[in-house]
C-alpha cells in the first residue's frame, strides 16, 4: 500500500506497469507474421465455457461456500474527516454468534467509508448487528470534498502534505516561439466529472487458513500483485499465499491491486480459526472501491492557417480524493506531430475514497480534452476536423526519444471510419442544420499501451492419451481469455478450441500479469503460442520416428501429425501421445520486443447524434469504430470489447457522474439508480472495424490489446458530435441537458 | 458510514407494519426493515415482544418442492441463493435497481431482491438452472453463447430470465421490444447491442422450431 493507505495507486503507477517494456522476455522468437491462414485465430469462436455462463454454473467469488464459513463485515467511518478518540469493541465481541473482531484504524480518518474495524459472525445478520454494538467515539474534523474547493486557498488540509501536489511535467521544443508562429491561437476548458465503476460483482474475498498456509478467493484483475501484497501486510512468505479466481463480475480497473478489507479477512479467519467472506455492499462499492478522477483540463494550441500545429500546452488539475488523480499528458505529447508542446500537471487531495484506474486511466480524460480541442480549433480554421488531424498525423512516437512506430494504422481507421459513417453528411459548420431536433457527426482518435509484458509464462501439457491442457496463472476478467487461449493452443497443435482444458485463474499456476492495461492478450496468448510451438515440434520429432519421416516434413492438423509430402502418412495425436513414457510439459515465455520501435495501439471513433434543443437531451444514433490493435485473436470477443468500449464511453458521456455533498460529507448516489448507466434503451447501431495489421516484431502472433482502446476516444467522438450539431462545445461530460442547454445559452450570448 | 444509524432500532406502528405486509415492491422493502426485528420496549414496557417468528413454507423451484422454514424478512434472492445453494441467481444491487437477480414467477419475471420468500408460498419459481432441459440449452442460452451476447457474465442470468419472459409474451419482438423488454437489467459491461442480436436470434430459432 503507499502511504495514503490505497492498495492501488492509479495514474502513473499504472502507468509505468502498462508501458512496453523490453528486454526482460526470452529472444524474440520469429513473429507468426508468416502469410498462413488460419483456421481459429483471427475467426469467430464462440466462447469455450458459454454453457456454465449461461447456465449459472460459472462459480463467482460471491457464489463461493465453505463449511463453517463465517461472514465478515466491515465497520466504515461516517466521517469525510475525524480523530478517533475511543473504540470499544466488547459488546460486538459479546454478541452470540460473533467469533472475530478486530480495531483496523487509530488515529485520523480520512473519507466517509474508510475502515474502521471489521467483524466476523456466523451469518451477515448478525455481523452487522455487531458492527451496531461497537462503540466509537469520533473528534469531527473539517472536511473538503470536491477538487475545486480542495485546491482553494484555506481549504481544510486532507492529508500532512499540502492538499495541491505536483503531479508530473512534460515537455518538448519551445511553446512560446510555437505561439508566435501560429496565425491562430485558441484556449479552451475541458471538464470531466468521477464516474465510478460499479462492476456488477462487488469486490469479495474469502480467506481460509490451513496451519500457517493461506487461500484466498478474491474477485481481483490481478492475482499475483494480491499474493504479493497479503503476504506483504501478513508479514509472511508469498509461497505460503496462494488467491484464486476462476470468474469475476467485471473490474474495470478497481479490482487490480489488494483491497484493505482482503487483508481483514485473512485477520479475522486467522482469529476464528475459521474461513471468512467479505462481501462488499453495493453502497460500499460505490463509495470505498476507487472512481475515475475529477478534472479541469486547460488546452492551449497555435496552428498555421493549414492547420499545422505549432504550439501545444495542456494544465491538468485532477481530483483522486485521498489518492492522485490521473496524469492525461501522453495523447497531448503523441497524438500528434508537434514539435513544441508542454504539458504540467496537479493533483488535488479531497476527503473522499483514493481514485483507481478505470479503464484507460488518464487517457480517456485527456482525450476528451485533446479531441474535443481539436475539432473547435478545426472550426477555428475553417478546416474539416479529420483533416486538421491527418495534417498533423506522425508516424514516430514523438515523446519516445521519435522512434518508429512498429505498425500504426489510425490513417486506415479514419479512412475506413470515414467511409462508413459518411463522413460528407457532417455539419461542414456546427450547428449549421435548423429546426428542434439537431443531427450532428463528429470523430475522435485513440493511442494507448497494450503491448502486453515480456515475460509472461504458460505451459502446454500433452497428456498420454493424447489430450491437451493449457495452463497459465492469468485472469479471465471477461474478456474471454479462456478462449483466447484455447485458440491458439488449438490452431498451433492441429485441434479444435473445445478440445484445450484451459487452466487459469490460480497463483498456483505460471506468472502473468495484472488484468488491466490492455495486457493480458499481448502477454499470455504468445506466451501460450511459445509453449504450443515447443509441443508441436516435439510431436512432430516422435511422430517422425513412428511414421520414418522427416519431422520438417509433418503437419499437426485435423487431430493428427500428418507427412504433407505424403498426406497417406499420419498419426492421430491419441495414438501418438500413448507412445510417450510419461506425460510432457512444454513451458512457454512471452518474448521481448525491440527497444528500438514503438508499440502502441491505435483508433478512431466515429459518433452520429441527435440533439433536441428545447430538452437538450442526446440520442445517439450510432458509432462507427476502427481499431488497429495488431492480430485479433477471436473476433467474436473482440467485438464485444468495442460494443463495450464505446457503451461504458456513452454512459459516461451523457449519464454518469458521484455527486458529493459537502454538507453530509459524501456522495448522495451511492447506488445504481440515482447514479445513472446506461440501458438497454440508450444504445446506438455499433459497427466495429478491425484494420488487418499483424505487428511483425512486437510477439510471436503480431497481437496488441483492446481492452482499453475502445473505450477512449467513445466519450470524445460523442461529444465532438454533439458540438457538429449545436454548433457549441459542451465542454464537460456527463452532457447532462441542463449542460446542454447551459451551453445553448453560451452560444446565444456570443452570437 | 450509516450502517450505524441503519441498524437503531425504531418502534414499529402498526400502521408501518400493514404497509410493509402489503406486498410489491416497495413493501418488499419497508417489510425487509420492520419484519423480524425485536421491538423496541416502550416506556412502562419491561419484556421486548419478538413481533414475527419463523414461517413454513414450500418453496418450488424448477419443478422441485422445497419445504423451508423462513424468517419472514427473507428475500427470495436470498432463500434461492443461502438456503437452496442455487448461485445462478446474481445478488448485484439488491435493491430493485439493476435486474441481475431476475426470476420467473408463475413465468412473469420478477426482482428475487424485491420479492419476500413468503410471496413465492406455493407459486412456480424458476431461476437460471431450470432453463436447460439436462444437457440441452433453452435457445436463448444457445444464443447468448452464438452471439457472445455476454461478457463478465454476472448480469447474464437475469438477462437470460427476462429475455426468456420477453419472448413468452411476444415471440417476435422488433428491435424496440427487445430494447424495452430487456430495459429493467444492466450490464456494465456494456453488451446489450449483442443482447439485442443473441435475443432477436433465440426468438427466430425458436418460431422456426
Amino acid at each position: 500500500m503507499n502511504k495514503n493507505g490505497q492498495p492501488f495507486d492509479s495514474g502513473l503507477a499504472y502507468h509505468q506497469e502498462v508501458k512496453p517494456k523490453e528486454g526482460k522476455g526470452s529472444p524474440a522468437v520469429p513473429p507468426a507474421a508468416e502469410a498462413q491462414e488460419y483456421k481459429f485465430i483471427g475467426k469467430r469462436t464462440p466462447r469455450i465455457d458459454g454453457d456454465r455462463i449461461v447456465t449459472g454454473r460459472a462459480k463467482y467469488t460471491h457464489d463461493i461456500v465453505f463449511e463453517n464459513m463465517l461472514f465478515g463485515k466491515i465497520l466504515r467511518s461516517p466521517h469525510a474527516a475525524a480523530e478517533i478518540v475511543s473504540l470499544d469493541l466488547s459488546a460486538a465481541k459479546a454478541l452470540p454468534g460473533v467469533k472475530a473482531a478486530l480495531q483496523l484504524k487509530e488515529g485520523r480518518v480520512k473519507w466517509a467509508g474508510e475502515q474502521v474495524a471489521a467483524v466476523a459472525a456466523v451469518d451477515e445478520e448478525t455481523a452487522e448487528k455487531a458492527l451496531s454494538l461497537i462503540k466509537v467515539e469520533y473528534k469531527v474534523l473539517p472536511h473538503v470534498l470536491t477538487q475545486d474547493k480542495a485546491a482553494q486557498d484555506g481549504a481544510p488540509q486532507v492529508q500532512d502534505s499540502p492538499n495541491v501536489q505536483k503531479l508530473d511535467d512534460y515537455s518538448r521544443g519551445d511553446t512560446e516561439k510555437g505561439f508566435k508562429e501560429a496565425d491562430v491561437v485558441l484556449e479552451r476548458t475541458y471538464r470531466l466529472a468521477a464516474e465510478i465503476h460499479h462492476p456488477a460483482e462487488t469486490h469479495a474475498s474469502i480467506a481460509k487458513w490451513d496451519e500457517d498456509r493461506l487461500t484466498v478467493y478474491d474477485s481481483t484483475q490481478a492475482l499475483f500483485s494480491v499474493r504479493d501484497g497479503l503476504a506483504r501486510n501478513l508479514n509472511m512468505p508469498a509461497s505460503k499465499v496462494r488467491v484464486i479466481k476462476q470468474y469475476m463480475g467485471g473490474g474495470f480497473g478497481s479490482k487490480l491491486g489488494l483491497n484493505d478489507f482482503t487483508v481483514a479477512a485473512a485477520l479475522l479467519a486467522r482469529q476464528a480459526q475459521k474461513p471468512v467472506k467479505i462481501t462488499l455492499t453495493r453502497r460500499e462499492n460505490a463509495m470505498c472501491v476507487g472512481f475515475r478522477p475529477t478534472h479541469i483540463i486547460t488546452v492551449k494550441a497555435g496552428a498555421k492557417k493549414d492547420g499545422t500545429l505549432t504550439a501545444l500546452t495542456m494544465k491538468n488539475m485532477t481530483g483522486g480524493g485521498v489518492g492522485r488523480g490521473d496524469g492525461v499528458a501522453e495523447p497531448f505529447a503523441d497524438l500528434y506531430k508537434c514539435p513544441n508542446v508542454k504539458t504540467e500537471e496537479f493533483s488535488v487531495f479531497s476527503n473522499t475514497c483514493g481514485s483507481r484506474a478505470m479503464r484507460a486511466p488518464g487517457h480517456t480524460q485527456g482525450t476528451f480534452a485533446l479531441e474535443g480541442f481539436m475539432d473547435e480549433l478545426a472550426a477555428e480554421l475553417g478546416l474539416d476536423p479529420l483533416e486538421l488531424r491527418q495534417k498533423n498525423y506522425t508516424t514516430i512516437s514523438e515523446s519516445a526519444d521519435r522512434i518508429p512506430y512498429s505498425t500504426k494504422g489510425l490513417d486506415q481507421c479514419y479512412k475506413l471510419g470515414a467511409e462508413k459513417i459518411d463522413w460528407s453528411r457532417r455539419n461542414k459548420k456546427p450547428g449549421e442544420g435548423q429546426g428542434r431536433v439537431r443531427r450532428g457527426i463528429g470523430v475522435a482518435s485513440q493511442i494507448w499501451w497494450g503491448a502486453g509484458v515480456p515475460g509472461t509464462l504458460a505451459d502446454i501439457k500433452i497428456y498420454r492419451d493424447g489430450s491437451v491442457e493449457a495452463v497459465c496463472g492469468t485472469q479471465d476478467i471477461g474478456t474471454g481469455t479462456r478462449t483466447h487461449i484455447a485458440v491458439v493452443a488449438a490452431e498451433t497443435l492441429g485441434l479444435e478450441p473445445q478440445d484445450i482444458a484451459v487452466r487459469l485463474g490460480d497463483t498456483e499456476y505460471p506468472w502473468a500479469p495484472i488484468s488491466g492495461g490492455s495486457l493480458t492478450t499481448p502477454s499470455v496468448a504468445p506466451a501460450v503460442r511459445d509453449a504450443a510451438l515447443k509441443a508441436a515440434e516435439y510431436l512432430k520429432k516422435i511422430a517422425a520416428e513412428k511414421l520414418m519421416c522427416r519431422a520438417e516434413d509433418l503437419v499437426l492438423e485435423n487431430k493428427k501429425v500428418t507427412d504433407k509430402t505424403s498426406p497417406d502418412r499420419s498419426i492421430t495425436l491419441k495414438d501418438l501421445a500413448k507412445t510417450q513414457p510419461r506425460e510432457a510439459v512444454f513451458h512457454g515465455e512471452r518474448s521481448g520486443m525491440p527497444a528500438t520501435f514503438a508499440f502502441n495501439t491505435f483508433g478512431a471513433q466515429f459518433a452520429e447524434v441527435e440533439v433536441d434543443t428545447e430538452t437538450g437531451r442526446i440520442t445517439v444514433k450510432k458509432v462507427v469504430a476502427a481499431h488497429e490493435v495488431g492480430r485479433i485473436i477471436n473476433v467474436q470477443t473482440a467485438e464485444s470489447q468495442v460494443v463495450g468500449g464505446i457503451t461504458q464511453g456513452l454512459s459516461a458521456a451523457l449519464f454518469e457522474e458521484r455527486i458529493l455533498d459537502e454538507t453530509i460529507g459524501r456522495a448522495v448516489n451511492p447506488n445504481m439508480h440515482d447514479y445513472k448507466i446506461a440501458t438497454s434503451m440508450d444504445i446506438p447501431e455499433i459497427v466495429p472495424i478491425f484494420i488487418p495489421m499483424a505487428d511483425p516484431r512486437i510477439n510471436n502472433l503480431g497481437a496488441k490489446g483492446l481492452g482499453e482502446p475502445p473505450r477512449i476516444p467513445a466519450s470524445a467522438a460523442i461529444a465532438n458530435a454533439v458540438y457538429n450539431a449545436i454548433g457549441v462545445h459542451p465542454g464537460e461530460i456527463p452532457m447532462t441537458p441542463a449542460r446542454v442547454l447551459d451551453a445553448l445559452k453560451r452560444k446565444e450570448k456570443r452570437t | 458510514m450509516e450502517k450505524t444509524q441503519a441498524k437503531k432500532k425504531k418502534p414499529v406502528s402498526r400502521r408501518d407494519f400493514l404497509k410493509g405486509l402489503s406486498g410489491g415492491a416497495v413493501g418488499a422493502t419497508i417489510a425487509a426493515r420492520v419484519l423480524g426485528q425485536t421491538k423496541a420496549p416502550a416506556q412502562g414496557q419491561e419484556v421486548p415482544v419478538k413481533i414475527f417468528t419463523t414461517k413454513t413454507i414450500t418453496l418450488t423451484v424448477n419443478g422441485k418442492n422445497y419445504p423451508l422454514e423462513v424468517d419472514p424478512k427473507t428475500t427470495l434472492l436470498e432463500a434461492l441463493r443461502d438456503k437452496l445453494g442455487l448461485t445462478g441467481t446474481k445478488k448485484v444491487c439488491n435493491r430493485g435497481e439493476c435486474g441481475g437477480c431476475t426470476v420467473l414467477l408463475d413465468g412473469k419475471p420478477v426482482y428475487s431482491c424485491m420479492t419476500l420468500v413468503v410471496r413465492a408460498d406455493g407459486h412456480e419459481v424458476t431461476t437460471i438452472e431450470g432453463l436447460a432441459d439436462g444437457a440441452k440449452l433453452h435457445p436463448v442460452q444457445a444464443a447468448f453463447i452464438e452471439k457472445d451476447g455476454y461478457q463478465c457474465g454476472f448480469c447474464t442470468p437475469g438477462f437470460i430470465m427476462a429475455s426468456v419472459a420477453l419472448l413468452k409474451t411476444n415471440p417476435a419482438p422488433t428491435q424496440e421490444d427487445i430494447r424495452a423488454g430487456l430495459s429493467g437489467n444492466l450490464c456494465r459491461c456494456g453488451n446489450y447491442f449483442k443482447i439485442y442480436e443473441a435475443v432477436a436470434s433465440a426468438s427466430e430459432k425458436m418460431r422456426k422450431a
